[in-house]
């Protein structure tokens, strides 16, 4: 495919005897938010992991825009444009929630070891403005650590897009976060995709989420990919709908809830 | 069958100087399942935290069973026959799933069938294959489902559910609630903190909303999914 | 020497192995299960010797006298292991990890003049195991029994408690406890008696390696920290937690000691060396070298992080007008006292001395706070910088200005390289792997003779007649103290010091921004290193001479003293300690014969009362806090 952004080909990978991931391929095109859904245990994390290289596949290989990623450090792999939040939000718990930002920034400037000039003062405009886009500049001097968790995913989202990213890898961005929370937020990703022609590979286990913000989505169960398409496709897919969706009630509009109680006390 | 099983009355709890609860009263009788509803910082874990004799920081009272427990440490609330399922897992990832379940027993309850260890296996299929793993090495949803296992472990008469759906694969949020019921159908009861109404309307009889540490409604669980006025002020549904 | 000889060297190691792993077990259970690195485990030992002796004596010479009164004392041990557990560590386990390491360190200064009080200051050998007095012939030499007995202690001990910890319910809701106390009680378990039980079971083992030396090793005073430190780098070693890798840490440890003393001296190129003069530092050397290959030790595995409520810090702000005013008038203070102290010459002598401590610490409070490298060897620095110092004076007979700019520059150098080891590690390994160097640091100024002067160290530094008054020298070191404060203070403002509280506050998201992490912190130890070297040079000149004393264990827990006295988490703390501790130190030294006893005290106190630190407590009282 001569239009990917992220090219996984052939990636394996075990633990022990576990096999995790097994030869799963599949590309990311520029622009596009993919989401990787699948039961739990199917390797979603593991797949994501090896993306940002947190951990090396045993096998296959992982190319951004052409260039290898598989061997390289997280750090570099962020150098080289990919930007990501945490399942559980990771921000800095002891600075303000702007001062999260300008790290991001001091670092890509790269800046780190500068010792004289305070850090304080250093691309607070530009941070500003990126607090702006994901719609906290209102908590700015706040430390981090007394917001809520939906504002904590959002100044992650920040730092993540500090440097520009060309490709966003979001864990399970929506976890631990009410239903209208969740979609302000993935419709906050889908603007800044189309601002900034970012392309997005998250994972996640809300459906309503998946279903109203992917493009496209792409389905491991015990390691394998096993389906692949947009949303109507995947919907229908009866593979899926067995080992992923189940009758689909926990996250579409209820039938009447006697009908569950019964079939629960069986 | 009047007393309540659990009464909470003017709970009042604190995180260091901040105030989170405010006056919280609720009631759960034996064999419902009442959820605990609001948006995130509501107070709902907090909620069941106080009730468990977890934080410092709590005032008001909490009976069960008729007795008093608002001034006993948490394992012995937990030995009155009160399980509680945290929200973030907190597995022993060091223990294999065996030896986790090992930690939660307790022995059986007078008027409750014994949880075992095999039943609570044929309950969550995926752990089975894992049993003599550490469990720090399981996903993410196996961690969910090990540590309801370990809590039923203790035969618990009430459980305290912190978002048992959250991080779970649809065809598991099913399986929890299959759990759920079946529970029930044992005789014990749960208050299950809960932000996918999907779900708690799925299991559960009754329904408290939270708000910024307040209760604003409580009603059956039609009426809540009936009333658009509170969903849309207090669950942003 | 023989083969012969060798092997029975070999023998004496095993036996030595077995007394070192009974210290080390109980350590490392207790460290397993609490997370409480406690420092008085060697004073446990300690106890354990002395009561056998006294039941022993008591009791006579009989086989059961004997064997009864080293159970006693096991047992006794143990009872006030728990003690220690109910009385003083069940008000601090939810205070900071370095809390609760202060507070046994207490304990141990406690322990230490209880029993110079009760047993007195001279060594008391006991008598020989009724039955094992003898020897019997192993390979033409005679090789006591009772050392044949204390090889088989090891093993049993060793099979019982894994059988302990791996096959009883008790084992794995200790275990379980070890990785959330929380939850266990959550669960329905008694969590807190979990503890108290660990505890008294780890300080019966201790005790019972300390009574089984009764008839081995004259009790003494030094026993509790000589035992302390050979129990750390053993559980280090081995992987913390891990009581078969005590085991085999212990065996390693004792068989290379036995063979250099055993081996003796070598001739190598020419030059002869005598490996039994290494046996001071052969523990370290091994530890640093196992720490560098598995950072978790032998049989160690990565920890997860402990779930403990660790205080979340505020962010940095510039001072508050208060404490710049606070500040200003302190100095205005500091500026004027020497007018007032003229009458008390002794004054401006600790007055220097608490500058001198002031920048120890706060150079030392770098690399713990926004670092949170918990150094236990940030001595090695001082002395590194105190020691060059000196030599400038005495081997290149430089002026004091110059010898002063040697300090950093060595100090310097030394924490590059020790650092690039130390970064590599983290936590309680971190701060292990610290103290190895800093121990070798000590070995190297104590053994070195032609150059470090040895155990009398280098004398008569004296500064430059320009600063030869007291209250010249006080204003030198009023200055470079203030200076040094200051700019370390503003690194922390610095994107730099930005970069190394994020490195701290979320690893994860630090690397997930391009941060390295292992980078920076190697930067900032060296920083502090060189700070810490300043220091030193401050002290040599104020005192004269420095002695491989002033670079000891001593220093750098004073060092560690301070900064948790003041608080960790302001940056005033580390002022504020090194000030108290200093003065009290001084104060209580004057006046009482159990000055130890009487500062562990306070210590302990402060501890209950203040559990963020002093600075960390006015703060909390004058700072509002944000709420949510
Ligand atoms: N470090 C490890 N050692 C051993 N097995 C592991 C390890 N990490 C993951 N596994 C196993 O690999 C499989 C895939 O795990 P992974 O975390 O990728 O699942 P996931 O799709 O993210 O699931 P979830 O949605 O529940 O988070 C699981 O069976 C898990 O138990
Ligand atoms: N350890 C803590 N220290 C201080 N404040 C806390 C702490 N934990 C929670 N809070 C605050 O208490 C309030 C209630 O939190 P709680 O966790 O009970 O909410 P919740 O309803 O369970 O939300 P969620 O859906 O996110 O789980 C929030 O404002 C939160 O910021
Ligand atoms: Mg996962
Ligand atoms: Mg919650």
């Amino acid at each position: 495919m001569a239009g990917a952004l992220l090219e996984v080909d052939r990636v394996s990978r075990s633990f022990g005897g576990v096999r995790a991931v097994r030869d799963v391929s599949f590309t990311l095109g520029a622009g596009e938010l993919l989401a990787l859904i699948g039961p739990n245990g199917a390797g979603k994390s593991t797949l994501f992991n090896m993306v940002n290289g947190q951990l090396r596949p045993d096998a296959g290989s992982i190319r951004l825009a052409g260039s290898e990623l598989v061997g390289r450090k997280p750090r570099e792999i962020w150098r080289l444009g990919v930007g990501r939040t945490f399942q559980i939000a990771a921000t800095f718990s002891s600075m303000t929630v702007i001062e999260n930002v300008q790290m991001a920034l001091l670092s890509r400037a790269p800046r780190l070891y500068h010792l004289w000039r305070a850090a304080a003062r250093l691309h607070r405009e530009e941070a500003w403005a990126l607090l702006e886009d994901v719609g906290v500049q209102g908590q700015a001097d706040r430390p981090c650590s007394v917001l809520a968790y939906g504002d904590v995913k959002r100044v992650e989202l920040a730092m993540a897009l500090a440097h520009g990213p060309r490709l966003l890898l979001m864990d399970e961005p929506t976890a631990g976060m009410a239903p209208n929370e969740r979609r302000e937020l993935m419709a906050l990703t889908r603007r800044l995709v189309g601002e900034r022609g970012l392309s997005v590979l998250f994972t996640e286990h809300s459906m309503d989420v998946v279903f109203a913000y992917a493009d496209r989505l792409v389905v491991l169960a015990r390691g394998e990919l096993i389906a692949q398409g947009d949303p109507q496709a995947i919907r229908r897919d009866a593979r899926v709908q067995e080992v992923y969706f189940g009758s689909g009630k926990t996250f579409e509009r209820a039938r009447p809830a006697a009908a569950v109680g019964q079939e629960g006390a069986r | 069958m009047s007393e309540p099983l659990l009464q909470v009355d003017g709970l009042d709890a604190f995180y260091g100087r901040a105030h989170i609860l405010f006056d919280v009263s609720l009631e759960v009788r034996r064999g419902e399942v009442v959820a605990l509803m609001g948006r995130n910082g509501a107070g709902k874990s907090t909620t069941l935290k106080a009730i468990m004799g977890l934080l410092p920081g709590r005032s008001g009272r909490v009976a069960f069973r008729g007795r008093d427990v608002s001034r006993l440490e948490p394992y012995q609330v937990s030995r009155a026959g009160l399980g509680y399922v945290p929200e973030d897992r907190r597995i022993f990832t060091d223990l294999t799933v065996e030896e986790n379940l090992e930690v939660g027993r307790q022995p059986p309850r007078s008027g409750l069938a014994a949880w075992t260890v095999e039943k609570l296996l044929d309950l969550f299929p995926n752990l089975r294959e894992a049993r003599a793993r550490s469990a720090g090495r399981m996903s993410g949803g196996e961690q969910q489902m090990l540590t309801v296992a370990r809590t039923l472990m203790g035969n618990p008469r009430l459980v305290l559910l912190d978002e048992p759906s959250e991080g779970v694969a649809p065809v598991v949020v099913e399986q929890m609630a299959r759990m759920i019921q079946e529970l029930k159908g044992q005789g014990v009861s749960i208050l299950l903190s809960e932000q996918n109404l999907h779900f708690a309307e799925l299991v559960s009889d009754r329904a408290y909303v939270l708000e910024k540490g307040h209760i604003r409604y409580s009603g059956t669980l039609e009426d809540l999914v009936a009333d658009e006025e509170v969903r849309r002020s207090y669950l942003s549904v | 020497m023989g083969l012969q000889s060798v092997l029975v060297q070999l023998l004496n190691g095993l036996a030595g192995a077995s007394t070192l792993f009974l210290v080390a077990a109980g350590l490392s259970l207790i460290f397993g299960v609490t997370r409480i690195v406690n420092f008085a485990h060697g004073s446990l030992y300690m106890l354990g010797i002395y009561l056998s002796y006294s039941l022993v004596s008591r009791w006579g010479g009989s086989a059961a006298g004997f064997w009864g009164g080293i159970t006693l004392a096991a047992l006794a041990v143990g009872l006030l292991g728990a003690a220690i557990e109910l009385v003083v560590l069940q008000r601090i386990y939810h205070a900071p990890v370095l809390f609760q390491l202060l507070a046994t360190f207490a304990l141990v200064l406690i322990f230490k003049d209880a029993a110079l009080y009760v047993w007195g200051p001279e060594d008391l050998l006991g008598p020989r195991a009724p039955g094992l007095g003898g020897s019997v012939g192993l390979l033409g030499h005679r090789f006591p029994s009772y050392s044949l007995f204390l090889i088989a202690v090891g093993p049993a001990v060793l099979g019982l408690l894994w059988l302990l910890l791996k096959r009883s319910r008790f084992g794995t809701l200790v275990r379980a406890a070890t990785e959330d106390r929380e939850m266990v009680g959550a669960l329905g378990v008694n969590e807190a008696w979990l503890f108290t039980a660990v505890f008294a079971l780890g300080a019966s083992i201790a005790g019972l390696g300390g009574a089984l030396q009764l008839p081995v090793e004259p009790a003494n005073l030094g026993l509790d920290f000589s035992a302390i430190g050979d129990a750390f780098v053993v559980v280090v070693v081995g992987g913390l937690g891990s009581i078969p890798g005590a085991y085999l840490a212990a065996l390693l440890i004792s068989e290379i000691k036995a063979l250099c003393i055993g081996i003796g001296d070598v001739t190598l190129l020419g030059t002869t060396f005598s490996l039994s003069r290494l046996t001071l530092v052969v523990e370290f050397l091994v530890m640093a070298a196992v720490l560098v290959a598995r950072p978790w030790g032998l049989l160690g595995r990565a920890q997860a992080p402990a779930r403990n409520a660790a205080e979340i810090e505020p962010p940095l702000r510039p001072a508050d007008p208060w404490l710049k005013r606070l500040g200003w008038s302190a100095l205005l203070v500091l500026l004027i006292f020497p007018i007032l102290g003229r009458e008390y010459p002794y004054v401006q002598v600790l007055a220097v001395d608490m500058l001198v401590a002031a920048l120890f610490a706060v150079s030392l409070h770098f690399v713990m706070g926004p670092g949170a490298m918990h150094s236990f060897g940030h001595a090695a620095y001082f002395g590194l910088g105190a020691y060059c110092a000196a030599l400038g004076v005495k081997l290149l007979a430089l002026p004091m200005g110059a010898a002063m700019l040697l300090a950093p520059v060595a100090a310097g150098l030394g924490a590059l390289v020790f650092g690039w080891f130390c970064v590599r590690l983290s936590g309680v390994y971190l701060a292990m792997l610290t103290l190895a160097f800093a121990q070798i640091v000590w070995a190297l100024a104590y053994q070195w003779d032609g150059l470090t002067g040895g155990s009398n160290g280098l004398v008569g530094v004296w500064p430059s007649p320009f600063f030869a008054s007291k209250t010249a020298y006080y204003y030198l070191a009023l200055v470079v103290c203030v200076v040094g404060v200051l700019l370390l203070r503003r690194l922390l403002f610095s994107p730099f010091g930005y970069a190394l509280r994020a490195g701290r506050d979320s690893p994860l998201r630090a690397d997930a921004i391009g941060i390295d992490v292992k980078r920076v912190q190697w930067a900032a130890f060296v920083v502090a290193g060189m700070m810490g070297g300043v220091a030193g040079a401050l002290y040599v000149f104020s005192k004269g001479s420095i002695s491989p004393e002033g670079l000891g264990v001593g220093r750098s827990i004073d060092g560690l003293v301070m900064v948790l006295l003041g608080g960790i988490q302001t940056l005033s703390g580390p002022l504020v300690g090194s000030v108290v501790y200093t003065w009290l130190q001084d104060t209580i030294a004057r006046n009482t014969e159990y000055w130890r006893a009487m500062l562990g005290l306070i210590i302990l106190a402060l501890v209950v009362l203040f559990p963020q630190g002093i600075a960390g407590w006015v703060r909390q009282r004058i700072v509002p806090e944000e709420g949510t």
